[in-house]
């Protein structure tokens, strides 16, 4: 032997999952999206994403360089995808230096003060995205046009998102027939053609990545299938008492950030609970509070709150929904 | 749908390199060293002197008390000395050294004795000699197997489960046994059910063992009441509560054992053992280990005399291969790394691991990301990553009301973990100490 003999406790072999991997996956997982916004916006969508990324992977080496004083974590993905993330829900023309203040606050305030991750409470690009809204709500909601090329295709969208058009309708007194004339169809929003933040433009990007996601086993269906069906059955009741007055489930489960909330920043590891149980309560929960923020609220949309306020819910939930431990309850079951 | 216990579990590659590879009979070793504490309960109490000139299946250590068991002889030859040896365990152990008498013939005979069916012993009379014969459970926990059959009178007990699971990847001696020895081990369980007065059996196999399955049944006679269960493939099956409640159904409640739910558990070594020990009189002095890793020349099962030292088995299958950096008694999942090859082949050992370089290490320990998988995959319900928690931080009190105690350490958290955090390190070390703490309070 040349080496001397390694002891150590079992197991002796390990899955050859890591999270590193599972943070790539997601990363993968966001390409198909990725990809929409750049054949909808352009550059435009490619500057904001790519500023939001390097801001956040050198925010995270500075601060942990400098002020922690602590390992440098940036290679495991993870402000990677806060960067991605949070560029997802952000505007395509927002100003370069407001998407760094974001991403300052983002890894800043929200991930490395908790103590890093898998510490954090909140999901740190949704905090950077909603420091963002409410510092500066005129620029947070200036939706760009899209680019020149493809303005045919898109020209009912100028300058509101679908669910900004229908809740500015409703206010004025329109019902949803004369608001419905102005509104991309269901396809068109299936497909990417509304307007929105970069990332949540096409629902068959987003899914094909939650597909991904869940054929890789790095989420369940628990949280997003509980959050769409639960938007669906909410929005559907008020829709079908009065259709004039409320959209579609259809509409708001494609418009909005439904889709990209539900597979993406909801389902992130760190800030969703551990059982199944506490997942679907989780789930439950965040499609309550956004369909009330959309419907009676003043925003339009409201999923990045609703995550968040669940994100605080998530150690109550952990603690409450445990899983049943084996010979808990005992079957009389005597063959 | 194949059968298996609904909660948790995994799935690690099964590595069975040497299930196709017949038991071999293993050289007689020219030394043997033999602990005297081979089973879980108190080690036995060393009844030979040196110098002393023993016999093969001679009584050399007994019984220490009522949870333990009697040591025999596995060769013939004389006591050089009583000495400290290293064991599976890492610690220095009360060891027999016995020099192996190359004259004497009865150390050098195979004789392969013939199927004998009739069952002669009387239940109590069998159970006595299962004490006599020093066996123990032969899957790992060498717990006592008279004190396992010592069932209290008024118990209801129904059914007698065979372990044929060996859900541990790499391992093949369970396998290989049952191939072999399928009419020994079925008389093997007609002798328990006859000592226990049980009129039903379940034999619980895993479905990767597709020639096993088929053989039992049919050597198996239809009024014998024993069944064949094939399992699906998971890790942990081979745990006796996953086991029974794969098979029948009924949960084993927290903290009890399968005799509360009216179910005996034997693993088919254990099984094998018996029948030698009441058709033969021959007391457990040998077992069958699988010798396995990736690299080895020629990985082997063997049957093995126990106190054999793992070296002797290495050199059998071609020696350490290059690059070799651990060594483990057992499988993957639960085996024992050990510090050298000078450590004997005990009751427990169901096989060596060989494990080289690229798998010798884990990863680093990174921050948990909280993703939960340790829950999933747990067994018993337990949450592993609030457990580590708990144990690192010195909250034992809040560590016992999580259930930390009824973890079987079967390390399927650590295994999942992308994190690679030592879950069931921080888990073990916080049950060692809740242990301590409930005991100075009784």
């Amino acid at each position: 032997m040349s080496q001397p003999i390694i002891i150590s406790a079992s197991p002796h072999v390990h899955s050859d999952r890591t999270s590193k991997k599972l943070m790539y996956d997601v990363v993968i997982a966001l390409i198909p999206a990725f990809l929409v916004s750049l054949y909808v916006f352009g550059i435009g969508a490619f500057i904001v994403t790519a500023v939001a990324v390097i801001s956040c992977l050198l925010f995270e080496y500075l601060i942990q360089k400098f002020l922690m004083k602590t390992t440098v974590t940036i290679g495991d993905g993870s402000a990677l995808i806060t960067g991605i993330l949070l560029a997802f829900n952000l505007p395509s023309g927002l100003p370069i230096w407001m998407i760094i203040v974001g991403s300052l606050v983002a890894i800043g305030v929200a991930k490395l003060s908790f103590g890093g991750l898998g510490f954090n409470i909140f999901n740190p690009a949704l905090v950077g995205r909603v420091f963002l809204l409410v510092s500066f709500p005129v620029q947070m909601t200036m939706w760009p046009t899209a680019v020149e090329n493809n303005a045919t295709i898109v020209d009912a969208v100028t300058g509101a998102t679908t669910l900004g058009m229908i809740k500015e309708g409703l206010m004025f007194g329109d019902t949803m027939t004369t608001i419905g004339a102005n509104l991309p169809s269901n396809l068109e929003m299936f497909l990417g053609l509304s307007g929105g933040s970069i990332g949540e433009m096409s629902g068959l990007a987003l899914l094909l990545g939650g597909i991904y996601l869940l054929i890789r086993k790095v989420i369940t269906w628990h949280i997003p299938v509980t959050i769409l069906v639960t938007m669906a059955v909410m929005t559907g009741i008020f829709w079908v008492i009065n259709p004039e007055s409320y959209a579609s489930p259809l509409i708001h489960i494609l418009s909005g950030g439904a889709l990209l909330g539900a597979f993406y920043m909801a389902t992130d590891l760190v800030t969703s609970p551990m059982t199944k149980k506490g997942m679907i309560i989780f789930a439950i929960g965040i499609a309550v509070i956004t369909v009330v923020i959309r419907l009676f609220g003043a925003y339009p949309e409201g999923i990045s709150f609703a995550i968040l306020i669940m994100n605080a819910f998530v150690p109550l939930i952990n603690t409450y929904f445990k899983p049943r431990r084996f010979g808990s309850k005992i079957k009389s079951k005597i063959v | 749908m194949l059968k298996t216990f609904p909660k948790g579990g995994i799935h690690p590659p099964e590595n069975k390199i040497t299930s196709s590879k017949g038991i071999k009979r293993m050289v007689v070793p020219k030394v043997v060293n033999v602990p005297i504490a081979q089973h879980i309960g108190i080690p036995a109490e060393i009844i030979v002197d040196r110098k002393e000139k023993v016999e093969i299946g001679q009584v050399i250590a007994k019984s220490g008390g009522f949870v333990s068991s009697n040591i025999h002889s596995p060769v013939a030859g004389t006591v050089t000395k009583l000495d400290l040896i290293i064991d599976s365990s890492g610690y220095k152990k009360q060891c027999i050294v016995i020099r192996t008498d190359a004259k004497d013939p009865s150390n050098f005979e195979e004789i392969e004795e013939p199927l004998k069916m009739d069952i002669e012993l009387e239940p109590k009379e069998i159970l006595q000699r299962i004490a006599d014969a020093g066996i123990v459970g032969l899957g790992g926990a060498t717990f006592p197997s008279q004190v396992k059959l010592n069932v209290r009178e008024g118990t209801t007990l129904d059914y007698l489960i065979i372990n044929g699971v060996e859900c541990e990847p790499y391992l093949t001696a369970d396998h290989r046994l049952m191939l072999e020895k399928a009419e020994e081990i079925v008389v093997g369980i007609k002798i328990l059910m006859k000592a226990l007065h049980l009129k039903k059996a379940v034999i619980g196999i895993e479905n990767n063992k597709k020639d096993a399955i088929t053989l039992f049944k049919k050597v198996i006679n239809k009024g014998d009441g024993i069944q064949v269960a094939a399992l699906q493939v998971k890790y942990p099956q081979g745990g006796e509560k996953q086991l029974v409640r794969a098979i029948l159904g009924r949960e084993v409640p927290k903290n009890g054992l399968p005799l509360d739910v009216g179910v005996i558990v034997h693993n088919v070594g254990t099984i094998f053992a018996i029948y030698q020990a009441i058709q033969f009189n021959k007391p457990l002095i040998e077992r069958v280990v699988t010798v396995t890793g990736k690299k080895l020349e020629n990985p082997s099962n063997f049957w093995v005399k126990i106190g054999t030292p793992i070296k002797d088995l290495i050199a059998e299958v071609g020696g350490l291969p290059e690059g070799t950096r651990k060594l483990v008694n057992g499988g993957p999942m639960m085996g024992k790394a050990i510090k050298n090859t000078d450590v004997p082949v005990t009751k427990g050992t169901s096989g060596i691991l060989v494990i080289a370089e690229e798998e010798a290490s884990r990863g680093e320990a990174k921050n948990c990301i909280r993703c939960g998988e340790c829950v999933y995959v747990c067994p018993m319900g337990l949450e592993p990553h609030l457990l580590m928690n708990l144990s690192e931080k010195g909250m034992y009190e809040k560590a016992r009301a999580e259930d930390i105690m009824t973890c079987i350490e079967c390390g399927s958290c650590s295994y999942v973990c992308p994190s690679h955090r030592p879950l069931l390190d921080y888990i073990r070390f916080g049950k060692n100490i809740v242990k301590k703490l409930e005991n100075s309070k009784n």
